[in-house]
């Protein structure tokens, strides 16, 4: 391992909340982001006017009802009489607002960030799959009627035509959130299935099932950073973030081969450059690939550089990637088991790898001791990937 | 710290109506000429790219998709800040102060025209519970509250008017400028109210127009051109929800001035030499002015808000002259300032307006 | 980590529990014409003309279908017009069983990606249309369907209008 060193500021994590993810909540958009931002707060012992800028993730405008959604969102989010934006990557943007805060705080514009990602998707009528239909390319695709699971389950289906991966290989990326997340007091469905479970559940897009997707949720996330100085003064146990990378593929999803994300490859080889890994799997301890989907974990997982192409259902069902395996992937029960507000829920795969390194993950911890953590977020037209690598 | 410059700037369209493009392809023709003022390679120079748009400008659900291709900006860090290209700016420029980017690009577009009925949209950017449902039949209500309250600081009607005189007169120089033509007075202040005390004269129309800008890191600008324009300080900011902030008086841009003033270590905007500032109501000029620090309607009835005045403001003709580009609004006032310096001019102040309903803006001080 | 009651500011809530709870609805004004521009004008008239028009890269050779005006690999205008075949390789398909809505469907729409020739399966980019495909639900589940040669069924000429439903579906020739 090699030390950075092409960036003199390193920024640091003071502290992190999180809301329950729920189905349904009594709480506003506003009131949601408060309740994270309040709690990351309370968490680095900070108030809101020690804080010099606020980064804003939110995916759709759509989900909570309201355009500008950055604007709505800056008053429960503490972007008061401050500088406040809001970064934007689809699914992706989860990962996108740390990555953010950090160049924030690496650039010396700011010393405290506090990053706040929150998504509300129960008000959405008649069901929030309605809203997908507008993210498809208006003239070329949206005549068709398409449905946002058509195009994982298109993805699905290459990604196994591809490599003769069968149904039962990628359902216990399932089986395993789900019952990584019993351990998580925030999470929506926790459980223990089985792969039988998953193979017998409705069948939506085949060949994507009900127990396949991670669920709509409402919930909020929300992360304190800070510049080397202060996060010293602040904490003994300080956790860095030591690499961020970010890729857009173009816009034209059905002219690329989807069997392999490249644009992923390309995110994770930046932000390891600048956090000098160049072996991923013998240096990440432990993993937080985006999860929305369960073969989206596998194929995040090749993305990452962490298993070859079409090898990670062989590494998943050894237990490689189990809570005691080599490298623990998804220990906060991901997105299939947390729940999925979409920009919320990176974060909160960013905040688990937080919890990891500074060894607060009470019965999330991994058996093995952590020094390099991963969480990656995913999204757009099959096109978008961000990366963050933390250390302690 | 390091500085960051501005080394090239390219826009299309800057017009009412632009059927022939898609915005993608309006895009591509920003980002070409943009490049080609710069002499790079995007698809190997640039190390980051930005774009700024907001979804139901787009009419698009994750308008995010669409930025990358016409940019060159695929298979590459790029992303969205859904905010005014100034906003954009800054983000670029922490990139690029963060050691992670050396050239980064900035775009933004509007395309309104496609859009039925942008006031619906505009609406829909009002806070559900509390405000939307007051159900005012124009939108410009927010904006003849503020007006009303900006007001009783002594700023009559006729100064508005000047301002629209003015702005629409500076236009004419500008190849930007649909909405330019030279008014009397008389002719401003004998319309019709929209909404008291501003008439649609007063109110920017919107427009179709892309503008993509190249940043670069001090070093780079410097082999890039012989002259690059600095950023020597930025800020944006925003007040707080509808209820809670100042109405009369501009705070987003009293906290953004303040903070960018101090970066440029520039003790009074009076010592710049101009002002490209969001005019997107005629009174918002005077607002506005005020906020960076002057006093506005002194300066206006001396006359050194004219384009041969103390401190140009909107030389060019702002966006009463252009017309509003939704979130590359940022961005066409500091394309004037980037034109304005490169022809000669030393320093000049931009600052920006999300329009109603934000209570959002950004400052850039430049310097040649 | 623990949360406990006491601490607890959100309120999750049931279904019947939250549809008593007082709501406002707003159904948003969103509508738009969205300009086509060059590229997609001509590709939707040779639609109607029942044939695919793809922009080509003379630099690096790649064809753009739906076309654009530039290639985004090189960044420069694509060169020219080719028509490319309304036959191609089923490279993904799916059955659905629920509407965009999320409504069950008692027949599965089968929807997927042809990547129409000229193009080789070396390539990883490619022409390329998402579309229906006539076909059984079986050749889909059972995946027999991808790597299929199929080719375009097309509207009659006068029920076409320019639009990419001017083509039905693509079926296994």
């Amino acid at each position: 391992m090699r030390p950075n060193i092409y960036y003199s500021k390193r920024v640091g994590i003071l502290g992190s909340g999180l809301t329950l993810f729920r189905s349904k909540m009594l709480e506003t958009p506003q009131e949601l982001a408060f309740i994270a931002a309040r709690r990351a707060l309370d968490e680095a012992g900070l108030e809101l006017k020690d804080i010099d800028c606020v980064v804003i993730g939110s995916a759709p405008d759509a989900f909570d009802g309201v355009h500008m959604k950055g604007e709505y969102l800056a008053h429960g989010s503490g972007g008061i009489r401050k500088m406040v934006s809001r970064v934007y990557v689809g699914g992706a943007t989860g990962v996108m607002v740390p990555i953010s805060g950090w160049y924030h705080v690496a650039s010396g514009l700011c010393e405290k960030v506090l990053v706040v990602a929150e998504e509300k998707m129960s008000g959405d009528l008649p069901h929030p799959q309605a809203i997908f239909r507008y993210i498809w390319d208006p003239i070329t695709e949206k005549p068709l009627n398409p449905n946002l699971i058509w195009i994982f389950a298109m993805e699905m289906h290459r990604y196994m035509k591809k490599y003769g991966i069968k149904k039962e290989d990628i359902a216990l990326v399932s089986v395993k959130n789900k019952r990584n997340a019993i351990n998580n007091p925030y999470a929506q469905l926790p459980g223990q299935i089985t792969v039988d479970d998953v193979m017998n559940s409705e069948v939506l897009v085949w060949p994507v099932q009900r127990l396949d997707i991670s669920p709509t949720s409402d919930g909020a996330a929300a992360m304190v950073l800070a510049s080397e100085d202060v996060t010293r003064r602040y904490t003994d146990t300080p956790v860095w973030i030591e690499g961020v990378g970010w890729t857009l593929d173009n816009t034209s999803w059905p002219g690329r081969d989807l069997f392999y994300p490249r644009y992923l490859e390309n995110a994770a080889k930046m932000a390891y450059r600048m956090a000098g890994i160049e072996r991923p799997n013998k240096e990440i301890d432990v993993v937080e690939p985006y999860d929305p989907f369960d073969y989206k974990e596998l194929h995040h997982l090749e993305g990452l550089q962490i298993a070859g192409r079409g090898q990670a259902p062989f590494l998943l069902k050894e237990g490689f990637f189990d809570l005691d395996g080599d490298i623990p992937s998804s220990p906060s029960g991901g997105l299939l088991g947390v729940g999925n507000p979409i920009a919320a829920a990176g974060l909160m795969k960013t905040i688990s790898i937080y919890w990891q390194l500074k060894g607060i993950a009470g019965k999330m911890q991994v058996k093995r001791p952590v020094k390099t953590g991963v969480a990656q977020a995913w999204g757009d037209l099959m096109q978008a990937s961000t990366v963050i690598v933390m250390r302690n | 710290m390091h500085k960051v410059a501005i080394v090239a700037m390219g826009w299309y369209g800057f017009r009412p109506l632009t059927p022939e493009v898609s915005f993608r392809e309006m895009v591509f023709e920003a980002a070409t000429r943009a490049y080609a003022m710069a002499d790079i390679d995007p698809r190997k120079d640039v190390d980051t790219f930005i774009s700024c748009q907001e979804d139901f400008w787009e009419g698009i659900s994750i308008a995010d998709e669409f930025a990358p291709d016409p940019i060159g900006g695929s298979m590459r860090p790029t992303m969205t800040v859904s905010g005014d290209g100034i906003q954009g700016i800054v983000h670029g420029a922490m990139q690029i102060l963060s050691g992670i980017s050396k050239i980064t690009v900035v775009e933004s577009h509007s395309k309104p025209s496609d859009i039925e009925k942008i006031h619906k949209i505009v609406e829909f950017g009002m806070d559900p519970i509390y405000v939307r449902t007051v159900k005012s039949p124009n939108v410009h209500f927010l904006a003849g509250l503020d007006a009303s309250k900006f007001m009783k600081k002594g700023y009559t009607r006729e100064d508005f008017a000047e301002v629209v005189r003015k702005n629409k007169v500076n236009g004419l120089s500008s190849p930007r400028s649909s909405y330019a033509s030279k008014l009397s007075l008389e002719d401003i202040l004998s319309q019709d109210y929209v909404v008291y005390p501003l008439s649609k004269l007063d109110i920017a129309e919107y427009v179709d127009g892309s503008i993509v800008s190249v940043l670069a890191s001090e070093e780079v600008a410097r082999k890039l051109t012989d002259t690059p324009i600095w950023i020597d300080g930025m800020y944006f900011s925003s007040d707080s929800t509808l209820e809670l902030s100042y109405l009369g008086e501009a705070e987003y841009l009293t906290i953004s001035s303040r903070e960018a003033l101090k970066m440029a270590k520039v003790d009074s905007p009076t010592k710049l030499k101009g002002g490209f500032i969001d005019d997107r109501y005629s009174y918002k000029e005077l607002e506005h002015v005020e906020s960076i620090g002057l006093n506005a309607r002194e300066m206006l009835r001396e006359g050194e808000l004219e384009k041969d005045g103390d401190f140009p403001v909107n030389p060019l003709g702002g966006h009463l002259a252009k017309g509003i580009p939704l979130e590359a609004s940022g961005l066409s006032l500091t394309l004037d300032g980037f034109e304005y310096l490169l022809s000669g001019k030393e320093s000049a102040i931009v600052a920006s307006w999300r329009g109603i309903p934000t209570f959002t803006g950004g400052v850039l001080v430049m310097r040649r | 980590m623990e949360i406990h009651e006491e601490k607890r500011l959100e309120h999750p809530l049931s279904k019947e529990e939250l549809d008593k709870r007082p709501k406002i609805e707003y159904k948003p004004y969103a509508k738009y014409s969205y300009s086509a521009g060059q590229a997609i004008t001509k590709f939707l008239e040779g639609l109607k003309e029942g044939k695919i028009y793809g922009r080509k890269c003379r630099k690096c050779g790649r064809v753009y279908v739906p076309p654009r005006m530039y290639c985004e690999d090189c960044f420069r205008p694509t060169d020219e017009w080719i028509e490319v075949k309304d036959e191609g390789i089923v490279m993904t398909a799916v059955a659905s069983f629920i509407s965009w809505t999320r409504e069950r469907l008692e027949s599965p729409e089968i929807v997927g990606v042809i990547r129409l020739f000229p193009s080789s399966d070396r390539d990883f980019v490619y022409p390329a249309l998402f579309h229906r495909i006539c076909c059984s639900y079986e050749e889909v589940k059972d995946m027999s369907i991808m790597g299929r040669k199929v080719k375009a069924i097309w509207k009659s000429k006068e029920k076409r209008e320019g639009s990419i439903n001017d083509i039905d579906c693509f079926k296994v020739i």
